[in-house]
């Protein structure tokens, strides 16, 4: 039993990454019908927005103390990153341990402007043209931002280290009766979580109970008829665009603690998600997030040694195999609705 | 001649001339200029790279081209193909002959089963269908089946699966007893042997593989022009442009679909057997998905559904990669070292992020362009070239036959 709690809580960070980005997946192609292999990329640029920030709050003043000595008897030079100046230097290094939350602030104006100088300036152009083409335009894109972003923060992985407070782990165990170190969590997957839960619900609701998300709904449903009641359908679905670039940059800066970013996690999370996209149904936003948890679950079962001991290397392609027998079962997947995407 | 007709046949001929003659059209610069190092690409890696690149496009676009179903799990052909072949050169014998056939048999295995279950579906479910398919076989060929410790290691993972000294080879072991390990050979002649022609300053090199290659190459193209041309082809191109109508008159297109789809497999499968048998290691990384997205780049480079597309899209994808990852600061300096001082290093600290390593820039900045500008690729841009100059002439013409009738 303790080892199936572990398991399904194991399966929730990753599954809570797939949801998110499966999530704004889901909302461009419900909304502009537009498939993008550009998103895993935008999950990238969120996690290095973190990075950046990061950088940008150590930026230091370097002072040379002459009355210490460091191991080769030069005088030893103190760096005092420039945030520690103005804020003191408590402030200042908590300011620095905690920017990795602070870099969601940081984030969601960077994300907003991609995304909407994506649409515009790209994807707007394809709306009329094959998917395949769409498919490809995106894939050039996703090539395009991950060398650029290889050109600026070079080929390896880059560490962004949690909150010192989120950084150890915790015995879920003992809370409920079993023994001590049965079931071990760390801090900051269980803030991943609450934090991707947040933003689904924060999306859910945006489109349930304002006008906005309503006229955005309607649209989703019938383009054309949205748009002869002389509302500017176009603008809006711009808007979701920018919200769904915001919501894949979310999880990714949220995930940069988890997995150190580097240049190509977008590639290796776009297979999974849209994976995750057509095992949920295309369009179907429940399903994008049901089908993100679930498969990130299935993936953590997958991995336990006893599963592996009866079907080797199962973990490593049970996600496209649960995805083959969906998409051949049940064409639409979990929760799709007729008629979409349906050739 | 060959059943082919006259456009056809002068197409081929002009390939046929450009394969057999390439050593000489790569090599336009004499030996040890410094435009010979950065742009002569005679040299038998990179035109063996040419020809086997063709051979894979080829076959992609007898899928993508004609029927219009977007394969994005093509590299696990060219995948299974190599580890084929290099499993024929550790079992049986160190001649091609036997690994390319056994790896187009094994891609058509495979391309049968996943067409099979791919092609239930269309548009971008077939693309994802056949992604994840690919991506399958990429991490099982990676992790599991790659487990050197495990009793069934086809792979071997990471190091790749290459030649080691203790291979049965039952039809010549007793040949590699001298502590070296053997070289691939079609018969007596060694992939790797080459014959250096100097003439002038010029130094020439045909290579066996390469030869073997682009002959292989050549009757790909020729199997492909007849499948453009004949009612098979115009069949799929029937499923292209509208699939629901060939099924409400009541036929069943899978049958054809699916043949296409084994096609372009075994083509992808001749590729990689190819590819072993130039270097016999064959590694995961050919299945990666971004390899597929590659084989898709060079399509759509060339020009999709066009018979000579997927030739020119392979030869320049391979040529660009091979000389802006060539080109480095030292380079750019050189080239420009007439400018200022100032705006010279100006232009080079711009032009570094699009040569050397960053080629995969430059070629993902293109591939887009080409996209959004010219969707029919290059074929297409120099189809409009010289359309645009014959109108030009032709209006010339009229203009001259006119005034006088004036």
């Amino acid at each position: 039993m303790d080892q199936i709690l572990l398991q399904i809580l194991n399966g929730l960070d990753k599954g809570s990454a797939y949801a998110l980005i499966a999530l704004g997946l889901t909302l461009i192609f419900g909304t502009l019908g537009v498939v993008n292999f550009a998103h895993g990329a935008l999950f990238m640029i969120g996690a290095f927005c973190a990075v950046t920030l990061q950088r940008i709050l150590n930026i230091s003043t370097v002072t040379i103390d002459p009355t210490k000595t460091d191991f080769l008897g030069n005088p030893a030079t103190i760096k005092t990153p420039v945030v520690e100046t103005w804020f003191g230097p408590e402030m200042g290094a908590s300011i620095i341990d905690w920017s990795v939350p602070l870099a969601i602030l940081f984030a969601i104006p960077i994300m907003a402007a991609v995304g909407f100088i994506m649409e515009r300036g790209l994807i707007k152009h394809f709306y009329k043209r094959p998917h395949a083409d769409q498919i490809l335009v995106t894939f050039g894109l996703a090539i395009v931002l991950q060398e650029v972003i290889k050109a600026f923060y070079g080929a390896n992985p880059i560490p962004t280290p949690a909150p010192e407070a989120f950084r150890g782990s915790f015995d879920f165990g003992t809370y409920l009766g079993y023994e001590a170190n049965a079931i071990i969590y760390p801090y900051w997957r269980m803030v991943y979580f609450a934090f991707s839960a947040v933003i689904i619900a924060a999306v859910f609701a945006f489109l349930q109970f304002t006008t906005f998300g309503m006229v955005v709904r309607a649209g989703m449903a019938d383009r054309e008829t949205v748009g002869l009641l002389g509302i500017n359908i176009d603008k809006r679905f711009t808007i979701m665009f920018a919200i769904a670039a915001c919501v894949a940059g979310l999880a990714g800066v949220m995930y940069a603690p988890i997995n150190s970013p580097n240049y190509h996690m977008g590639m290796d999370f776009l297979v999974l998600s849209f994976v995750v996209v057509v095992v949920g149904g295309m369009g179907s936003l429940p399903g994008a997030v049901l089908a993100g948890f679930m498969l990130g679950i299935l993936e953590a079962f997958a991995s336990m040694n006893q599963v592996k001991a009866i079907f080797p290397g199962i973990d490593q392609i049970i996600i496209y195999l649960v995805a083959i027998i969906i998409i051949l079962t049940r064409p639409r997947g979990l929760m799709g609705r007729r008629g979409v995407m349906e050739e | 001649m060959l059943k082919l007709n006259k456009r056809d046949t002068l197409l081929f001929v002009i390939v046929t001339a450009m394969v057999l003659l390439a050593p000489f059209l790569l090599n336009p610069f004499p030996q040890g200029s410094s435009m010979a190092q950065m742009f002569n690409a005679g040299y038998p890696d990179l035109m063996q790279r040419f020809v086997i690149f063709g051979i894979l496009v080829i076959g992609f676009n007898i899928l993508f081209g004609l029927t219009g179903y977007l394969s994005f799990g093509h590299a696990a052909f060219l995948g299974i193909g190599s580890y084929a072949a290099v499993w024929m050169f550790k079992l049986l014998s160190m001649n091609i002959i036997p690994a390319l056939i056994l790896s187009m048999i094994v891609a058509g295995i495979f391309s049968l089963v996943i067409g099979y279950v791919s092609l239930r579906r269309s548009g971008i479910y077939f693309s994802i269908l056949t992604l994840a398919f690919a991506q399958m076989s990429y991490n099982l060929a990676y992790s599991v089946l790659g487990n050197p410790s495990s009793s069934y290691n086809l792979t071997n993972g990471e190091t790749g699966l290459q030649l080691a000294l203790n291979d049965p080879r039952i039809l010549d072991g007793a040949a590699a007893a001298n502590g070296a390990l053997p070289v691939t050979k079609l018969f007596g002649l060694a992939m790797r042997d080459s014959y250096n022609l100097n003439v002038g300053g010029w130094l020439f090199t045909f290579n066996v593989g390469y030869y073997v290659a682009g002959i292989l190459m050549l009757i790909s193209f020729y199997i492909s022009i007849r499948i453009f041309r004949s009612p098979f082809g115009m069949m799929l191109r029937a499923v292209k442009s509208n699939q629901q109508r060939m099924n409400y008159t009541g036929l069943n297109t899978k049958p054809y679909t699916l043949a296409a789809f084994v096609i372009s497999g075994m083509y992808a499968g001749l590729a990689g057997g190819l590819l072993s048998s130039m270097d016999p290691l064959a590694g995961a990384e050919r299945m990666h998905w971004t390899a597929s997205g590659e084989i898709v780049i060079m399509a759509i480079l060339g020009g999709v559904g066009t018979l000579i597309g997927p030739i020119v899209g392979a030869g320049f994808n391979e040529y660009f990669k091979n000389i802006l990852s060539k080109i480095n600061d030292g380079v750019l300096h050189q080239w420009l070292s007439f400018l200022p001082d100032g705006l010279e290093n100006f232009i080079v600290g711009i032009l570094h992020y699009f040569v050397g390593k960053g080629w995969h820039l430059t070629l993902g900045l293109l591939f887009m362009m080409v996209i959004i500008f010219l969707p029919g690729g290059l074929v297409e841009g120099g189809q409009r070239l010289a359309k645009m100059f014959k109108r030009k002439k032709t209006d010339d013409g009229s203009d001259s036959n006119n005034t006088p009738a004036e």
